[in-house]
């Protein structure tokens, strides 16, 4: 089955000065339709660096990154937009809802980017609100929602893209312990039910009974299984030299 | 789209508020400098504009209606013999004093007129009438100096240029450029008035016949008069615009102080509708990284310049329309013709659009990464 994300041999730089940091060195990883990966690590080790360039937000300096069988690392950055927008829906940490628009609206915001406006954007919107249980907030503002509800928005919001990929940095972060359940399970539910795939950056070891999959990344490298520390039974580390290759 | 150019932007009311502030205070500051402008120079030639001349016959090198010499009255008859020509006046456009009841003593321009010819003659009169002139020692001014010189009423008399003057009539809005209102009244009178020969005239008016060229009348009096100037109407009263408006550089300084107007109005709007977007630069991040092309972004920047251009020219509209009418009254008009109105609108949209292109720099440059830092 052809990967929703497939990366090799990715390799990032940022240039400082006279001197560079080289973020990631030589990742492997694929991510399958209907998976829950995680992506763990100290702070620094690049996860979110892999998460951005999986996004279509950052350039890799070398490798190749594939999305929906779509070779993007060789498109130029003016290019990567409606890439992100035909596949990728992201859901942030600190929700990045638009204030000055209502629940509803910044649902319609996604859709308006699709192409879709007016009272059909409007109903797609109230059914996806529908659908993460907020349909009643339609009218209310971020300022007048809980930590939870902004994020389900949030969620809503990526959804309306009719995204293959979803890709969260932190979703639950801001939240307190039932609130962040309450969004895993939403997330848990797009990946299983809904058949995308769900990659997380997190460091919240709450949440990580959810992942189908964990990989830990340390210093810009995906770790050795000897190095990657105890893990919740059940769970299956990926790494690189074991398999070779992501799951099939 | 879902609002939200209109909602950030009504979102600071503020910041709307400066915005708005320093819109109206561009379109006012350039309403009046160009209305001033406009007045200026409609007031520079007023007389020529006025005049139902075809032509104009002055001295060699007089290079304004305030400027004229002296010539022989003799010309009107050899112009007037001249083919093409249907009709010819001699006027006199002089400066003389004009004498207060209270002592004190104005600059005044008399204008001396055949009153039965139609070349010129005072217009708009809203007291008496122009055959008036005909009586002895009559003069008809501007009821807009009638403070200035000491009038209060129909009938009095005054001393001008050492000869008497009865007041036998008013005119509105017949406004001089310079601080010397315009007098009018009979040719002999301004020859009296002016200290001027009896067998002298400073202009000669012609109006060529109907079908004739303009043109071909001009060469021909030039062919017969010696030593004069002709000029079309049109050229006589644009070089007497251009010397007061720009030789004095009276115009070049509202001119220049309406292009500061505009210039404020820029900085203004500029500042605040960047500091609009980096307020929201997030937002802007969060809807890149989205996958919104900048052209979307765009969108909602320029919407934003474009709804505050809209509001702060309505407002400085309602305030520049009191300004014009509050100046009618007063020594120099501002006026506001509908062109010109129509005319602010798409300048202070380019104002307003040109200064978001600030912000458009600045959200162009996103790095849309940003979104991921918490």
């Amino acid at each position: 089955m052809q990967a929703a994300i497939a990366v090799r041999e990715l390799t990032k730089k940022y240039e400082e000065g006279a001197t560079g940091t080289l973020a990631l060195r030589g990742v492997d990883l694929d991510v399958h339709a209907g998976e829950l990966l995680m992506l763990i690590g100290p702070s620094g080790s690049g996860k979110t660096t892999l998460l951005s360039i999986m996004g279509c937000i950052l350039t890799a300096s070398s490798g190749s990154v594939h999305i929906a069988g779509r070779e993007v690392s060789t498109l130029r950055e003016k290019e990567l937009p409606a890439v992100r927008l035909a596949n990728i829906g992201f859901v942030f940490q600190g929700f990045n809802l638009f204030p000055t628009l209502t629940a509803g609206e910044n649902v319609e915001l996604m859709l308006d980017l699709k192409g879709i406006s007016g009272i059909p954007a409007k109903k797609r919107a109230a059914e996806l609100l529908d659908q993460v249980g907020l349909g009643e907030k339609y009218g209310s503002f971020p300022n007048d929602l809980s930590g939870g509800q902004k994020q389900r928005v949030a969620i809503a919001r990526a959804l309306a893209g009719d995204p293959k990929i979803i890709l969260a940095d932190e979703p639950t972060a801001a939240l307190d312990s039932h609130t962040g359940k309450g969004v895993m399970d939403m997330m848990s539910e797009l990946a299983h039910k809904r058949g995308r795939a769900v990659v997380i950056v997190t460091h919240d070891s709450r949440v990580m009974s959810f992942a189908d999959r964990m990989v830990k990344i340390e210093d810009g490298v995906v770790a050795r299984p000897a190095e990657a520390g105890p893990v919740p039974a059940g769970l299956l580390v990926h790494n690189v030299e074991q398999t070779g290759r992501s799951l099939a | 789209m879902p609002p939200l150019a209109q909602r950030n932007l009504f979102h600071d009311k503020v910041r709307l508020a400066v915005t708005l502030t320093g819109i109206v205070f561009s379109v006012v500051l350039i309403v009046v400098q160009l209305g001033l402008f406009v007045g200026f120079t409609s007031a520079t030639s007023n007389l020529i504009d006025h005049s139902n001349a075809d032509l104009w016959i002055t001295s060699k090198n007089v290079p304004y209606i305030e400027q004229g010499v002296a010539f022989s009255e003799r010309k009107l008859n050899q112009a007037r013999a001249v083919p093409g020509v249907a009709d010819a006046e001699k006027i006199i456009v002089h400066w003389t004093g004009w004498k207060r009841h209270d002592g004190g003593q104005e600059s005044v321009q008399i204008v001396g007129v055949n009153v039965d010819s139609p070349l010129e003659r005072p217009w708009n009169l809203v007291a008496g009438r122009v055959e008036d002139l005909k009586s002895p020692d009559a003069v008809i001014l501007d009821e807009l100096y009638k403070q200035k010189l000491g009038v209060t009423a129909l009938g009095e008399t005054f001393e001008v240029g050492g000869h008497r003057a009865r007041v036998v009539g008013f005119t509105h809005g017949i406004r001089s450029f310079t601080t010397s209102p315009y007098v009018f009244t009979t040719f002999k009178n301004a020859q009296d008035y002016s200290a001027m020969r009896e067998d002298q005239t400073l202009f000669i008016l012609v109006k060529v016949a109907p079908g004739a060229s303009v043109e071909q009348a001009r060469r021909d009096l030039l062919a017969h008069l010696k030593d004069v100037e002709v000029y079309t109407a049109g050229e006589f009263s644009r070089m007497t615009t251009f010397y007061w408006m720009f030789t004095t550089g009276a115009g070049v300084a509202v001119l220049i102080a309406a292009v500061l107007g505009l210039v404020v109005g820029f900085v203004v709007v500029a500042q605040t509708i960047y500091a609009t977007t980096m307020d929201h630069i997030r937002e802007y991040g969060t809807l890149k990284a989205m996958g919104a092309p900048n052209s979307y972004v765009y969108r909602v920047i320029m919407k934003q310049a474009a709804i505050s251009a809209v509001i702060g020219y309505v407002l400085g509209m309602i305030v520049s329309v009191f300004v014009v009418r509050a100046s009618q009254e007063g020594g120099a008009a501002i006026v506001m013709p509908m062109p010109m109105a129509a005319g602010m609108f798409f300048l202070t949209l380019l104002m307003c659009v040109g200064a978001a292109l600030v912000s458009i720099n600045k959200v162009t440059r996103i790095d849309p990464a940003m979104v991921f830092k918490g």
